[in-house]
């Protein structure tokens, strides 16, 4: 009698989400990090997009070939992928749960991280003191806004590490502070990815040109 | 979908592990091999421009967009530990939506700006006008 009941009232429509289940905290931050990323990597392509369009119209200054050095920029990129891979055995060390090691290698990332975005600003001086400034043509402006987006996420990548080594200093690798060294990770190599579109697209694209 | 049917009974088991698929770091050997492939995907290209080894330029900017492609797919792979099985294949999913997106967005602004530009002006080349 009462099997009969529930197969009549499973027939009828039901109108009710089910309670969802308790979740760990922190197990969708990794994915929420990730689609942070990709709408970070739209933004980049927007900016690319721009750079594509506008990159060729120098408004009779300065172009490529006479603003850029390969020599500083292939140093830059070293710069940067060392840092990757420093990042990458500081999360292997963190994994060992080693906090000396971990916290060193973070320095030394700090460090590269550093060196890039001073070889980048000395870059920018270099350029704006030779009168290419932002405002001079639309290449210029569409490089700026591109690159300097990109040091700006590195810098604020640096502040976020600066920070961690601060909280892993004070509580240690505790579960918390593994996951945002996830993250910040995920970040750092993700501003390497797009470092090879701009060395790729702007720089070597533009000495073709 | 296949993943979706798979994903829904083994819910509540999967949770405990969740964080961890997401981390599936790599290993040291991992990290090297991508360091090394990506130094020398960094290199070819570099050298290629700065000595003009190839003297047509449109092959050498095409063999340059090509190494800077298979560069990034190895950052991805190595350091960014993509693969279809973290999180259920939802970070895969959300990165072939933004592939998508990009694409569309990089082809058309450039290909509509470039008819443009040739039909408009037709008669002389902006960066030649005062």
């Amino acid at each position: 009698m009462t099997v009969a009941t529930v197969s009549t009232q499973n027939s009828e429509p039901v109108f009710h989400v089910i309670d969802e289940h308790a979740h760990p905290e922190g197990a969708s931050t990794m994915l929420g990090f990730w689609i942070y990323l990709m709408s970070d990597c739209l933004i980049f392509a927007i900016l690319f997009a721009t750079f594509g369009v506008l990159g060729g119209n120098y408004a009779a200054g300065p172009a490529p070939k006479d603003l850029f050095d390969l020599n500083l920029v292939a140093l830059n990129t070293t710069m940067l992928l060392l840092s990757s891979i420093t990042y990458g055995f500081a999360m292997l060390t963190m994994e060992k749960s080693k906090i000396g090691a971990t916290q060193a290698w973070l320095a030394i990332t700090g460090l590269f991280g550093l060196a890039f975005l001073g070889i980048e600003l000395t870059e920018f001086a270099h350029m704006i003191h030779e009168g290419a400034t932002p405002q001079r043509s639309a290449f210029l402006s569409s490089f700026f806004t591109l690159v300097g987006t990109h040091g700006l996420h590195v810098t604020f990548g640096l502040v976020w590490l600066t920070t961690l080594m601060v909280q892993v200093a004070r509580f240690g690798l505790i579960e918390a502070n593994r996951r945002r060294l996830m993250c910040l990770s995920m970040f750092w190599h993700f501003l390497d990815v797009v470092w090879i579109g701009v060395f790729t697209f702007v720089y070597l694209m533009g000495m073709l040109r | 979908m296949t993943s979706d049917s798979h994903a829904l009974p083994s819910n509540a088991g999967d949770h405990g592990h969740h964080a961890h698929d997401a981390a599936a770091h790599g290993t040291l050997s991992s990290y090297l091999i991508g360091f090394g492939l990506s130094v020398v995907l960094t290199a070819v290209p570099f050298w290629l421009v700065m000595t003009g080894a190839i003297a047509d330029k449109q092959v050498t900017a095409l063999i340059v967009l090509l190494l800077a492609a298979v560069q990034i797919v190895v950052h991805m792979i190595y350091f960014l530990h993509m693969n279809t099985r973290s999180e259920n294949g939802w970070t895969m999913m959300a990165l072939i939506f933004t592939v998508i997106m990009v694409v569309i967005a990089l082809t058309g602004s450039l290909w509509v700006m470039h008819h443009l530009n040739t039909n408009m002006m037709p008669m002389h080349d902006m960066s030649q006008m005062p």
